[in-house]
């Protein structure tokens, strides 16, 4: 079923419905990571380390285990010795050894905050009590934080089982360096030495936090036999129990992991760092354990996105054609290798045709916590660095930017950068959309800027399981495996309703856990309503299917001449005079045609299609205090077609501000010893509803030809533009480029104020 | 022959640098038991790092023919978040 | 320790319990009488999704010892829908999908319910700078803000005489 269906004709998709699970959001009813609880439950609590670099010579648990109350405690020795290597998690593998460690420190740790030991404790503060307890002997290590300092040959090296991958010849030394990847084609060189006009600059960004509002929390519960039970709040409860079992070292089908509510995500939680520690100690004890982090700890241990240097130089001729571009971009990718350089270097010139270019990448540890998908990751920071050095072109030249990338984007049948051509893409559409946005002509004021920035990302396909079945009374219910960050279970929902022709309160979505469903990958990579839409599309259309077959038996005709329209069956045969049946009508005489109706579909698309978007900016820089003001935002965006037009303006809004907070305010800060300085959201600075204004969304569709519903991914891209899109804003404002992110008021003042 | 393009650096370390080569190859399958009859070590650096594209198009499912005038490309799988 | 002894009104019911000296108003209504609407996103006052009404103040539940709710009125988002009937402002937020993840929204639904309680007719500024308190991650505060602002159209005329 992937006949793309013709807008005009469709009933549900498109519209704005209450979100099934609506109602209870909005009334403390849904049940979040945190907010289950077992009887007999005891709570888990983590002992950290307080130091950046050290070796641990020993650890002492004993005055802990004497506590009364106490009733387990957890090392990293629990955990089997294990010989997995990756293991697939998500899109890309999870190392189960370093995950591991991350979940509770081996023989070193490796940043402050990471986890050396555990307890369960009858209550929460004897389990703190218990903490204090333990005593850690630490042989303590220089650090080294900055990226560019890791890379330095005196560097305090993390791994001595580290040699850069990647390299002509494999290094015989360790280092702080993972991997050189490279990516080139035609003679950048020759372009740039031959280009009327070079857009050029050193760009850098500081490591972010995905910044979910919810902290991890789960409760896990082993059973006297070994079986055991996870409820949580996670991206993917398939991907919890891969890895998990797999750090513990359990069978797949003994373990069930239940997803609860999740209060965001971002990327931020498709890997875990509570699960494996409170099985352990669950098993230990014998009793469910239930382990929620602080904000503080979420902070100092969970994986922020990776800040970056990117060196870039772009050539292009007086007429605008983009001919060469060189980039080298530094990773900054935490303790353990973690979100890198090279989805970086894939996405850096993806927006542009652009026929000589060479791009190296590094990926380098340091001692903070090992970096973790952070929405388009690694993107923003490239994307970043070549979106302000074509606006530098774009003034050099005197052209408008939005034209100058109108000469120069991609178009359907362009190679990407794999080489396969791109598809039914919608950039130049995006870019003319925003080109005719009233946004675009308005007059600005003083000290204001407008800055424009594009954007785009890969987008995912990836396998889904989906199941749908008919109620005795011709409702349906919808099963997936994938957790609603969003609000996609009203788009599966509604896909499913529109496929079966029912009213959209008749069907209802849930999400299953991992015994209940087949596989799904987790819910990220912008891939749930379109892989898993596309599986809830077939498995309605398999279900179609059998009620027409019913419908034939009943009334005794060919199955080719029943047909399906508006929720009925109808018969085609002009010689019969029948009634259409309903699907209740169907519905309600199953055990007599046949039995149940329901279908589950699998599906693993890989045509998935990679979207665009374009963002206008207008700031207001006060020369005073350098303080940046975001007064009109637009974002505009590709998104092949709405299926809930709210939910992905919701998706455009919620990118385009945390990208803003990633380009004026957010930054890890560490001090001498490498303690983070702002682990907290009074000093880790995010964007509150005072300082924006209305995000202003347009959505583009041009739908995706193979989905029956158009469906492109579009939660990823949006994070995408913002960076550049206010960096440029800024710079129009004050006549000067800006290189490094956040833009600071410290920072722009002192720019504005000459100094360096 | 089927002709394959590594895409980038990612397979350097094991081709030696080789950006690309002729093989025969009824399915992706036979194409990674071919590069890892080559290449020792490019059958699992395939399967957990790369992306593969046949003729244009991402391809899941290794299955997929591969016939005498196929392209292949070889890229890195990355992840979303 | 020894457990303290509360009694205060819970969104309008008597409601008492037992915890340590040290607990938050915030984790007593979570643990001690199973309200777990009210979130925990920092502990610290910054991103008020424990946000609850206290003798008639918007406070940080987070902040507040729960010793301190003594012999008061407590609101929380559980006592926000009357009779099974939503409150506007809860309605308007679905309407408008002025949520995603829907975990500040509890947080957020009281403190513009506080907004609302004391100034009928805000404008986007005032209210934009009264939700400052409430950090949403998901939603860019957009679609928080045109609900907030719809529901308070829609209450005042509601009130308004016939």
């Amino acid at each position: 079923m992937t006949k793309l269906l013709d807008k005009q004709e469709l009933k549900v998709v498109g519209t704005r419905p209450v979100r099934p699970d609506g109602a209870d959001k909005v009334t403390g009813k849904a049940v979040y990571g945190a907010d289950y609880n077992l009887p007999g439950m005891l709570r888990g609590a983590i002992l950290r380390s307080p130091h950046a670099h050290a070796r641990i010579l020993s650890i002492d648990t004993r005055k802990a285990e004497a506590l009364p109350g106490v009733k387990a405690v957890a090392t990293n020795a629990d955990f089997p010795k294990v010989d997995m290597g990756e293991i697939d998690a998500g899109e890309a593998g999870i190392n189960v050894d370093r995950a591991g460690q991350m979940c509770l420190a081996r023989e070193k740790v490796f940043y402050e905050g990471q986890p050396v030991a555990a307890v369960a404790a009858t209550s929460a503060s004897i389990a703190a009590e218990a903490v204090r307890l333990i005593e850690v002997e630490y042989e303590v290590l220089p650090h080294v934080i900055g990226v560019e300092e890791a890379m330095r040959e005196d560097a305090p090296v993390l791994h001595d089982d580290m040699f850069t991958e990647g390299l002509p010849e494999t290094p015989t030394k360790p280092s702080n360096v993972v991997l050189r990847f490279e990516s080139a084609k035609g003679d950048p060189d020759a372009a740039l030495a031959a280009a009327d006009v070079v857009g050029s600059g050193r760009y850098s960004t500081q490591p972010v936090h995905q910044g979910y509002i919810e902290p991890q929390a789960c409760i896990v519960s082993v059973g006297g036999d070994g079986q055991a039970q996870i409820w949580c709040s996670s991206q993917g409860q398939f991907m919890v129990r891969s890895v998990t079992a797999a750090i513990t070292g359990m069978n797949l089908a003994d373990l069930r992991v239940v997803p609860l509510e999740i209060g965001g995500g971002f990327g931020g939680k498709t890997t875990v760092y509570l699960e494996p520690v409170a099985l352990v100690l669950s098993k230990k004890s014998g009793r469910p354990v239930k382990m929620v982090l602080s904000r503080e700890e979420v902070f100092r241990s969970t994986g922020p996105g990776p800040g970056a240097i990117v060196d870039v130089q772009i050539g292009a001729t007086k007429d605008g054609i983009l001919t060469g571009a060189i980039l080298e971009m530094k990773y900054q990718v935490g303790a353990f290798p973690g979100a890198g350089c090279q989805a970086g270097v894939m996405h850096a010139l993806g927006c542009y045709r652009i026929a000589n270019s060479r791009i190296v990448g590094w990926d380098v540890v340091s001692n903070m916590p090992s970096t973790h998908a952070y929405r388009a990751p690694s993107a923003p920071q490239s994307e970043f660095a070549v979106e302000c050095a074509i606006d530098d072109i774009a003034r050099q030249l005197g052209m408008d930017p939005i034209e100058l990338r109108e000469k120069n984007g991609v178009k359907p049948g362009d190679p990407s950068f794999s080489g396969a051509p791109y598809g039914d893409i919608a950039f130049m559409e995006t870019l003319a959309a925003a080109k005719e946005h009233p946004h675009y002509a308005a007059p600005l004021g003083p000290n204001q800027g407008r800055g424009i920035a594009a954007g785009w990302w890969v987008n995912h396909g990836g396998e889904s399981t989906a199941m749908v079945s008919i109620n005795e009374d011709g409702s349906a219910v919808v099963a997936t495996g994938n957790p609603d960050i969003g609000g996609s279970r009203a788009s599966m929902a509604m896909m499913a309703a529109e496929v079966l022709g029912l009213p959209i309160e008749k069907v209802r979505p849930i999400v299953a856990d991992t015994s209940s469903i087949g596989f799904s990958m987790l819910t990220g990579g912008s891939r749930t309503t379109f892989a898993t839409g596309r599986a809830v599309s077939e498995a309605a259309a398999d279900v179609v299917e059998q009620l027409k077959g019913r419908a034939a038996m009943i009334w005794g005709v060919e199955s080719d001449k029943v047909e399906w329209s508006d929720g009925q069956a109808r018969c085609t045969d002009p010689q019969q005079d029948l009634p259409p049946l309903s699907i209740k009508d169907i519905a309600s005489k199953t055990s007599k045609t046949g039995g149940p109706i329901a279908a589950e579909k699998s599906v693993n698309p890989g045509d998935a299609m990679q979207t665009f978007g374009v963002h206008i900016c207008d700031s207001e820089v006060d020369p005073e205090t350098g303080h940046v003001r975001i007064v009109r935002y637009t974002a505009v965006q590709d998104v092949g077609r709405a299926i809930h037009p709210s939910y992905v303006e919701g998706q455009a809004q919620g990118g385009a501000v945390q990208g803003i907070g990633w380009a004026l305010n957010e930054a890890y800060m560490f001090d001498a010893n490498g303690r983070l300085d702002n682990p907290g959201f009074l000093d880790y600075r995010m964007p509150v509803a005072s300082d924006l204004p209305m995000i202003d969304t347009l959505l583009v569709e041009k739908p995706h030809p193979g989905h029956p519903f158009g469906v492109k991914g579009v939660g990823e891209v949006p994070i995408v533009p913002p960076l550049a899109a206010v960096a440029n804003s800024v710079s129009a404002a004050t006549g000067k480029r800006f290189y490094d992110l956040p833009l600071s008021p410290a920072r722009v003042h002192a720019a504005l104020n000459g100094a360096a | 022959m089927a002709r394959v393009t590594f895409v980038s650096s990612f397979c350097d370390n094991l081709t030696g640098g080789a950006e690309s080569l002729e093989l025969s190859a009824a399915n992706v399958f036979g194409l990674v038991r071919a590069l890892e009859a080559r290449f020792p070590g490019m059958a699992e650096h395939v399967e957990k790092r790369a992306a593969i594209a046949v003729d244009g198009e991402v391809v899941q499912a290794w299955g997929t023919p591969i016939s005498e005038d196929s392209e292949v490309l070889l890229y890195p799988r990355i992840a979303g978040g | 320790m020894k457990k303290q002894y509360v009694s205060t009104i819970v969104n309008g019911d008597p409601a008492d319990f037992l915890c340590e000296p040290q607990t938050s108003l915030l984790n007593a209504l979570r643990d001690e009488l199973g309200m777990t609407g009210s979130k925990e996103g920092c502990g610290s006052g910054d991103c008020g999704a424990c946000s609850v009404i206290l003798d008639g103040k918007l406070v940080c539940s987070c902040l507040v010892l729960a010793t301190e709710a003594e012999g008061k009125r407590v609101e929380t988002i559980e006592g926000m829908a009357q009779e099974g009937r939503l409150h506007p402002l809860q309605e308007k937020f679905l309407d408008v999908g002025a949520l995603q993840c829907g975990f500040c929204t509890p947080g957020v639904l009281i403190a513009a319910k506080a907004l609302l309680d004391r100034n009928p007719d805000p404008s986007e500024e005032e209210t934009r700078y009264w939700l400052a308190g409430n950090l949403c991650r998901c939603t860019g505060y957009d679609k928080i803000i045109r609900a907030v602002l719809e529901a308070a159209a829609e209450l005042r005329q509601e009130r308004a005489p016939a």
